[in-house]
């Protein structure tokens, strides 16, 4: 899709056993003012991202998102700033280790 | 089901009766038939302390003795050890030196402290720490138990 | 946050609120629940490791005297195999209903296989093993390695390997392979003078709180299901028996007992819905309780593993690339804490070129529960042993080297995220410049070790809700079990905005009808979320106070003032009243006052510690003596230091207990051979000196009060420490836990 150079968009780092859909490719930039928007936007540009990351409503479990840093709990639904800088990592919680499948 | 036997002993002073089946420990009368639960059951057989009591002046397992065993006897337990307006300085010192967290192995170790005390009033720390060796905390480090009992022992010196 | 801000009631060191009644034996444990009519259940587990189950007999049980209820897999509703948010992250739905019956195959020794309710737990007892079962025994397999071999027996036919949504097409044990990757590691290799690499393998421990797992449920007759237990989280064990018996959460109360510590290892539920099932079938109240080996034979213990580490530094120290292989074992069912172990490992560093790969692997064991700071344990014998070669051989100091590596805010970890404002310096610094570290170490089989670790705490959901009472004190309704003195850290955090003392304030763990959603006691975050919601519920008061005072000097909002428990009003009208006057003003200025504060915070803020500690190694036993030990711990901000240094005292100690003794030893046939406190050897109070424990406070900006997590790190240095601190004693590198008198006297060539 077309994305207007003048504009700042967040960076999403792609996980390293991902970067086969992006040709290899750590850091996209990528508009979206919520996590859903660039996931969505991710998919458009490689197809396939969206099935690796998320169902319907909310991210597939075992999946978390750390936005800036910190991680969220609200997942798809947060917005990003558009220096934002997105991770998705295998998730962790209240020190337990969430079951990756 | 098996037959129960009629047991008289005291307890905290107070003379009590009870009925048990001889297969159970004094730690299930005292939990199950007198709801005295301060003791606790952290391993049923012998090895944790939690259920630690003073049977006779002697500190005891309650799970590896028998509730028929305390016929005409005198047992002590947590719930005897404060005054009805104050605790007991063991008590205090626990609270004090913040010596408890989940609080589980808190009444067996104040049982056995006090019977360290009354056999030996100026325990040493290596002493203090030989007689708690029945007495398993997984939450301290034993550190601020330790030290609660040096300053029980300290302040009656 | 205020850096500078003096604190009334922050980090003073009041009576905890429970405090009388944990040492008068009056607090209420999960086990000590009684009520009339009360039925005792206990469960059959399954004596082989690996067996599929052919037929299932219940009627001689049935039969017997006493017998009330006998339950089966056969009674839980049919699980899809789905996965499920659980507050305590995702799981497949199907393996947690069969880790609490099993159905179709027993995939551990100790796995509950059917479960009796009768009128005395001895009759439960006797009957259970009237039961009649019929089994295939398999052939287990119990290693991690073995477990990862293509020809290795398989526990399920439905595990593929998953790599961050990605899906195998062959089933295989291992559920799930993750990978981090920063810069260019064999670059990073290249570029150094000295590469150091080494395995590891660490056995499976248990939690070992004293307080065996206990639930007495009983379901009404309008189908209102009541759960008293011991759990770290009530809202969690609410979700997880809903889910398992697919019945709706509203209809279910669970009440939080007193909880005999759990260490992570009481969020999972084992009995719970077993307990609900047998109150169902009888109609009466059924309680629940675990013997200490079906504690160790049934419930989380946490991972043994196989970890490579490999670090290349150039000769002035400066570490080029790190890469690390670990491979967890999950026990029967997926989820290992690989995860955060790789997330852990080299976090203490700044690495410009890493990759780190974790498997989760499934074994014949029972499924691992997290134990405080899961993972980072095992990976931190891993890294920080190699560190401390590394440092050996170049001759540098091993607290130079890590300060000269140390990870600092705007720093890239290795999974990813940007560390924000941490204290791992400020942590090497107060250890070099401890009378510990400066003292003489020269004895003969004497050794000193320092280790570093990393954990990086967490946010998540807490409510809290404020009564105020017309005494000026006030009660606070929280859900947060407190294991450990939460209930003071987390009061003294809403009586320092209100200007009142900690004893002012009352503060009680309710059911989940009585609160808002609170997520588990775990991941170091009770104090700081819970606190943080009562911080918030506390200003909400001290809101609707200020409203208050206004409306008694007929006076704007804006123009009151509140510092130090006084509300005073400003711009003309002199007018002073105190919080706990105030508060006996509340009917006539409007009625009662409820504040409430809800959170799920993103900013935990990492913890970091560095250990030192002196050994002594017997050089005929093998036994290791531990001389002195100190735990030097950024907290943040300590709230309630008392309760902040046991907290690292006691990590140390089970650290201590890992590294040395604690091991579950297992037969050819997959059975534990030392299910009891006896030989499951954790450290007594004469295996150990004082811990010394230091608090460091750089606060975190993602608390109002600058508060860190500090439960879980602790535990972390204390395995290499001591692996370095025998090195150094003895000459040989330790690569196996626990460090046993039997493996020191291989290693000394002794035997």
């Amino acid at each position: 899709m077309p994305t207007p150079y003048f504009k700042k968009m967040p960076t999403v780092v792609i996980p390293p056993l991902m970067r086969k859909l992006t040709d290899g490719e750590e850091n996209i930039t990528i508009p979206g003012t919520t996590i859903r928007e660039v996931i969505s936007n991710l998919d458009d540009r490689y197809p396939g991202m969206k099935e690796r990351l998320c169902e319907e409503y909310r991210l597939k479990p075992g999946i978390a998102v750390y936005i800036n840093g910190l991680l969220t709990r609200g997942s798809i639904l947060d917005r990003v700033d558009t220096d934002a800088e997105i991770h998705f990592l295998p998730a962790i919680s209240g020190g337990v280790a969430a079951p990756p499948d | 089901m098996a037959r129960k036997s009629h047991v008289q002993t005291t307890i905290n002073g107070e003379t009590v009766e009870f009925l048990c089946e001889s297969r159970q420990s004094l730690l299930e009368v005292l939990r199950d038939e007198l709801h005295l639960t301060g003791a606790k059951e952290g391993c049923n057989n012998g090895n944790c302390g939690a259920c630690s009591v003073i049977l006779d002046g002697r500190l005891v397992n309650s799970c590896l003795v028998l509730g028929v065993e305390t016929e005409g006897k005198s047992v002590e337990t947590i719930e005897g050890l404060a005054e009805p307006d104050q605790l007991h300085p063991i008590q205090n010192a626990f609270l004090e030196n913040a010596a408890l967290q989940c609080g589980i192995c808190t009444p067996g170790f104040i049982m056995s402290a006090k019977a360290l005390l009354e056999s030996n009033p100026n325990p040493t720390e290596h002493e203090i720490r030989y007689w708690l060796a029945g007495n398993l905390c997984r939450c301290t480090g034993y550190d601020k138990i330790v030290k609660a009992v040096m300053d029980v022992a300290k302040a009656s010196a | 946050m205020d850096e500078k801000k003096e604190y009334k009631v922050i980090g003073t060191r009041p009576i905890r609120h429970d405090g009388v009644d944990k040492v008068t034996g009056r607090a209420l444990y999960g086990a000590d629940v009684q009520m009339a009519g009360l039925l005792h259940g206990r469960v059959l587990r399954s004596p082989h490791a690996h067996a599929r189950i052919i037929s299932i007999d219940t009627s001689r049980a049935e039969a017997y005297p006493g017998v009330k209820g006998v339950v089966t897999a056969a009674d839980l509703p049919e699980a899809e195999d789905r996965i499920a948010d659980l507050g305590e992250g995702a799981v497949n739905l199907k393996y947690l209903c069969d880790n609490i019956l099993a159905s179709d195959k027993a995939l551990y020794k100790g796995h509950a296989v059917a479960a009796v309710a009768a009128t005395s737990p001895h009759i439960a007892e006797e009957a259970c093993q009237l039961i009649d079962v019929e089994y295939e025994v398999l052939e287990p397999v119990l290693e991690v390695r073995q477990a990862m071999e293509s020809d290795a027996p398989l526990l399920h036919d439905s595990i593929r390997t998953t790599s961050m949504g990605e899906t195998a097409d062959e089933p295989s044990n291992v559920a799930s392979h993750i990978q981090h990757k920063l810069g260019d590691p064999d670059k990073g290799f290249e570029e150094a003078d000295i590469t150091v690499e080494r395995d590891f393998v660490t056995g499976t421990v248990h939690q070992g709180y004293i307080e065996p797992h206990n639930a007495t449920a009983q379901f009404n007759q309008d189908g209102h299901l009541t759960i008293w237990c011991s759990t770290q989280g009530a809202f969690t064990v609410r979700e997880q028996v809903a889910e398992i018996l697919q019945y709706p959460v509203s209809k279910i109360k669970v009440i939080p007992m007193e909880i005999g510590g759990g260490f992570g290892g009481k969020i999972s539920v084992y009995i719970k819905p077993v307990a609900a099932l047998l109150a169902k079938k009888t109609g009466k109240p059924v309680k629940v309780l675990m013997s200490r080996t079906d504690v160790f034979e049934g419930t989380g213990p946490t991972p043994a593993s196989y970890i490579r580490v490999k670090m290349g530094a150039t000769n002035d120290g400066k570490i080029t690339a790190a890469e690390a292989y670990l491979a967890f074992e999950a026990g029967a069912y997926p989820g290992s804490p690989v995860g955060p172990g790789a997330m852990c490992i080299f976090a203490p560093y700044s690495i410009e070129n890493v990759v780190i790969d974790g498997y989760d692997v499934v074994v014949n064991k029972p499924k691992t529960a997290p134990y405080r700071a899961p993972g980072a344990p095992n990976a931190a014998f891993g890294s920080e042993s190699v560190l401390d070669e590394i440092a050996e051989k170049l001759g540098i100091d091993p607290l130079e080297i890590r300060l000269l590596n140390a990870a600092k805010e705007g720093d890239r970890r290795a999974d990813g995220p940007v560390h924000p404002r941490i204290g791992f310096v400020e942590t090497v610094e107060a250890a070099k410049s401890h009378p510990h570290y400066t003292a003489p170490n020269g004895k003969k089989h004497h050794g000193r070790g320092v280790a570093s670790g990393y954990w990086f705490n967490i946010g998540l959901e807490s409510s809290v809700t404020i009564n105020v009472n017309a005494d000026g004190t006030i009660n606070l309704i929280e859900g947060s079990t407190d294991i450990g003195g939460t209930r003071s850290s987390i009061a003294m955090q809403a009586a320092e905005v209100l200007g009142i003392p900690a004893e002012s304030v009352n503060p009680s763990v309710v059911d989940t009808n009585s609160v808002g959603y609170t997520a588990v006691t775990g991941g170091s975050r009770t104090t700081y979320a819970t606190g943080y919601a009562a911080y918030e519920a506390a200003q909400d008061v001290k809101r609707q106070m200020i409203g208050r005072a206004a409306k008694l000097w007929e006076v704007e909002e804006a123009n009151v003032q509140f510092a130090d428990g006084v509300f005073s009003s400003i711009n003309g009208k002199e007018e002073e009243i105190s919080f706990r006057d105030l508060c006996s003003h509340l009917g006539q200025t409007g009625g009662p006052i409820v504040g409430s504060g809800t959170v799920n915070p993103g900013g935990a803020g990492g913890a970091y510690a560095t250990h030192l500690v002196d050994v002594a190694v017997d050089e005929e036993t093998g036994k290791v003596e531990i001389l002195r030990y100190t735990a030097i711990q950024d907290a943040g901000r300590a709230i309630h230091p008392s309760y902040v240094e046991g907290q690292i005292q006691g990590g140390a100690v089970q650290g201590i207990g890992w590294a040395l003794n604690e091991e579950y030893i297992y037969n050819d046939e997959g059975a534990m051979t030392n299910a009891s406190f006896l030989d499951y050897r954790m450290p007594t109070c004469l295996d150990l000196p004082m811990i010394d424990a230091v608090i460091i406070e750089v606060p975190n900006p993602g608390h109002p009060y600058g508060v860190r997590g500090v439960g879980e790190v602790p535990i972390v240095p204390p395995l290499p420490a001591i692996a370095n601190a025998i090195y150094d004693a003895i000459g040989v590198r330790m690569t196996e836990l626990p460090m046993s008198p039997d493996r020191l006297l291989k290693a000394m060539g002794k035997i």
